[in-house]
């Protein structure tokens, strides 16, 4: 296993469509342009005849285009099989549906940890990037792909950055969006435990400014702090508590030294290890920095009603009790601006002690909502009600 | 089931709501429950519906349903809505529920043109002689006790003009629920034989 370092060619088997040449570059939030551009994406279901049934999954952070079959590359499960699949909310036997890996990730899309045309890595040479600018190397995956409308644009915490950005970037061309467990800006308080993150990496030795992989090392000990410190943000205490609490890990006594004496430690150092494997450091730095600079209000006046004014786009807004990641506070923020800006509403808020990560784990409340709007949305759109089952 | 089937059983109080109703109206349901009135109003008067409902369950069917609905509180979620945002809100024996009655009518009669409200007419006579009879107040709810939390607030039809008159609105229409309309001035003989209300709310100094 070999996440980062994997080149343009495809030899590793990833689905990859260029999506920027020197011709046609990527303009980008920062002002920088990227000449070359791949994204990998993968997709479940047929599309129809008139193409009115494709519907775009956007991932977290720290996830990848494998929504709903395995990764082959890292051997993981799907990462929202309880929600994409045949007769699932999200129906791959009545829509087309396409999740790619955002651009500056390192499941096969142009990134830090991707080669520059002249062979050598791009590292932190690569453009700081935004979350508008892995939507607009979506746009144009779709684009590569023949599609020019969304049914359905859905995604989770970063993913629902991406949804709302969608609606905002491609206007009208989103007929309903599922942002769920999101922020229209991302809080003072995630900026500082991503930065956090950011800081561990960037302290390890082996993180070399960012040259680590033409060096042949790579920073796993500040990344796997990183993704421990940001993982404590992801559950609810209370969950902590039902499946901690205090309780020792392999042991009756405290053993008064620094070892993993409690079942917490040793559940966030898995979480921790685990991650590194799979995942590139670099890319961790972009993505985070992307949600950070994230502020749809910022970039239309400073009021999030005037983003959305005008949008024919039906929405319903997901958020989950105890996330105090994005807080359903948050979310009802962004539901607010979609009725002072008149769209078509829903919000549901799911009581659940699951934390943030709710969306990823059973949740039957949440998938009979998800199920509820998006089938009725399907009617309204004139694709097929669910298939018999 | 789309948001436009026909609905199967109606409430009297949603029937009597819909006259007021015009095509193509944008409706507020305040307290829309599990959606029936939203239902209703687009399928037999052409309205397009928002609704607010506090409880889990009543929002699941309203998304599952396919109707626009937000999980959320009157007495809290009300001040985010811009001025006249609506031509119609509707409180559909809610407003007797609210912790905060005067302030959300204060609200709606700011986001929407007209506000419609329907409640139980604690005037009626028959309350009044059971009053009289003896000596407590009827509950004409399902409270368990006028102290149970969320008991209904025990107004009649003088009570609920005073408080449009409060709020600075005056009553355009007024229907007992199985009655014909009449106007506000026959309030008198409605507040002895209408067991249950409808008010329809219109600002007093046009904006």
């Amino acid at each position: 296993m070999n996440a980062p370092a994997r080149t343009l060619s495809g030899a590793d088997g990833l689905k990859r469509l260029s999506v920027a040449t020197p011709d046609q570059p990527l303009r980008l939030d920062s002002g920088r342009t990227l000449e070359n551009v791949e994204i990998a994406y993968e997709t479940w279901g047929e599309l129809n005849a008139d193409k009115s049934n494709v519907v775009i999954v956007c991932h977290a952070l720290t996830g990848d285009q494998f929504a709903a079959s395995p990764n082959p590359v890292t051997g993981r499960p799907a990462w929202w099989d309880l929600v994409v699949g045949p007769g699932l909310p999200v129906d791959t036997d009545r829509f087309f549906v396409i999740c790619s890996n955002v651009l500056g990730g390192c499941m096969g899309s142009t990134g830090p940890a991707s080669r520059k045309p002249d062979g050598t890595y791009w590292g932190t040479d690569f453009p700081v990037i935004t979350i508008a600018d892995m939507v607009r190397a979506q746009i144009a995956l779709l684009g590569r792909l023949g599609i020019e409308n969304v049914f359905l644009a859905i995604g989770g915490s970063i993913g629902g950055m991406q949804v709302l950005e969608w609606t905002v970037q491609a206007r009208d061309r989103v007929f309903a969006a599922i942002p769920i467990a999101v922020a229209a800006r991302q809080s003072a308080q995630n900026i500082g435990f991503y930065e956090t993150g950011r800081q561990a990496i960037m302290a390890d030795p082996n993180w070399r400014n960012g040259n680590y992989l033409a060096e042949g090392v790579r920073p796993e000990r500040g990344l796997a702090v990183a993704r421990m410190a940001a993982h404590i943000t992801y559950v609810s205490e209370s969950a902590l508590k039902r499946k901690f609490d205090r309780r020792l890990q392999d042991r009756t006594t405290k053993t008064f030294g620094f070892d993993a004496d409690f079942q917490i430690e040793s559940y966030l150092r898995h979480q921790g290890q685990t991650f590194v494997d799979r995942f590139d450091a670099n890319s961790y730095l972009y993505i985070t920095r992307a949600m950070d600079y994230f502020d749809i209000a910022a970039e239309h006046g400073g009021v999030l009603g005037n983003a959305f004014k005008g949008l024919h786009t039906r929405f319903c807004v997901f958020s989950f009790s105890t996330d105090w990641h994005y807080a359903p506070e948050e979310n009802r923020q962004i539901v607010r601006a979609l009725n002072a800006a008149g769209c078509e509403t829903s919000y549901v808020n799911i009581e659940t002690d699951k934390g943030h990560d709710a969306f990823f784990v059973e949740e039957p409340e949440f998938w009979a909502g998800l199920r509820g709007f998006i089938d009725a949305a399907a009617g309204a759109r004139g694709l097929p009600k669910r298939s018999a089952t | 089931m789309t948001a436009t089937t026909a609905p199967g059983i109606r409430r009297a109080d949603h029937v009597a709501i819909s006259q007021f109703i015009n095509h193509g109206d944008l409706v507020l349901d305040v307290g829309c429950g599990d959606g029936q009135l939203m239902e209703l109003l687009q399928h037999d008067r052409g309205a397009r519906t928002r609704g607010l409902e506090v409880e889990q369950t009543g929002v699941n069917r309203c998304v599952a349903k396919g109707l626009a609905v937000v999980q959320g509180n009157a007495d809290d979620d009300l001040p985010v809505y811009p001025d006249d945002a609506f031509d119609v809100a509707i409180l559909s024996k809610t407003i007797q529920e609210l912790a905060r009655p005067k302030f959300v009518l204060d609200e709606l009669s700011r986001i929407a043109r007209r506000v419609i409200v329907s409640f139980r007419n604690y005037g009626h006579w028959r309350v009044r002689t059971t009053l009289l009879t003896t000596g407590r107040i009827p509950n004409l709810g399902h409270d368990v006790g006028w102290w149970s939390d969320g008991a209904r607030r025990p107004c009649t039809a003088r009570d609920m003009a005073e408080l449009a008159e409060q709020a600075g609105l005056a009553i355009a229409a007024a229907t007992a629920v199985s009655g014909k309309p009449v106007n506000g001035r026959s309030l008198g003989r409605l507040n002895w034989t209408a067991e249950e209300l409808v008010f329809v709310l219109e600002r007093k100094v046009k904006r």
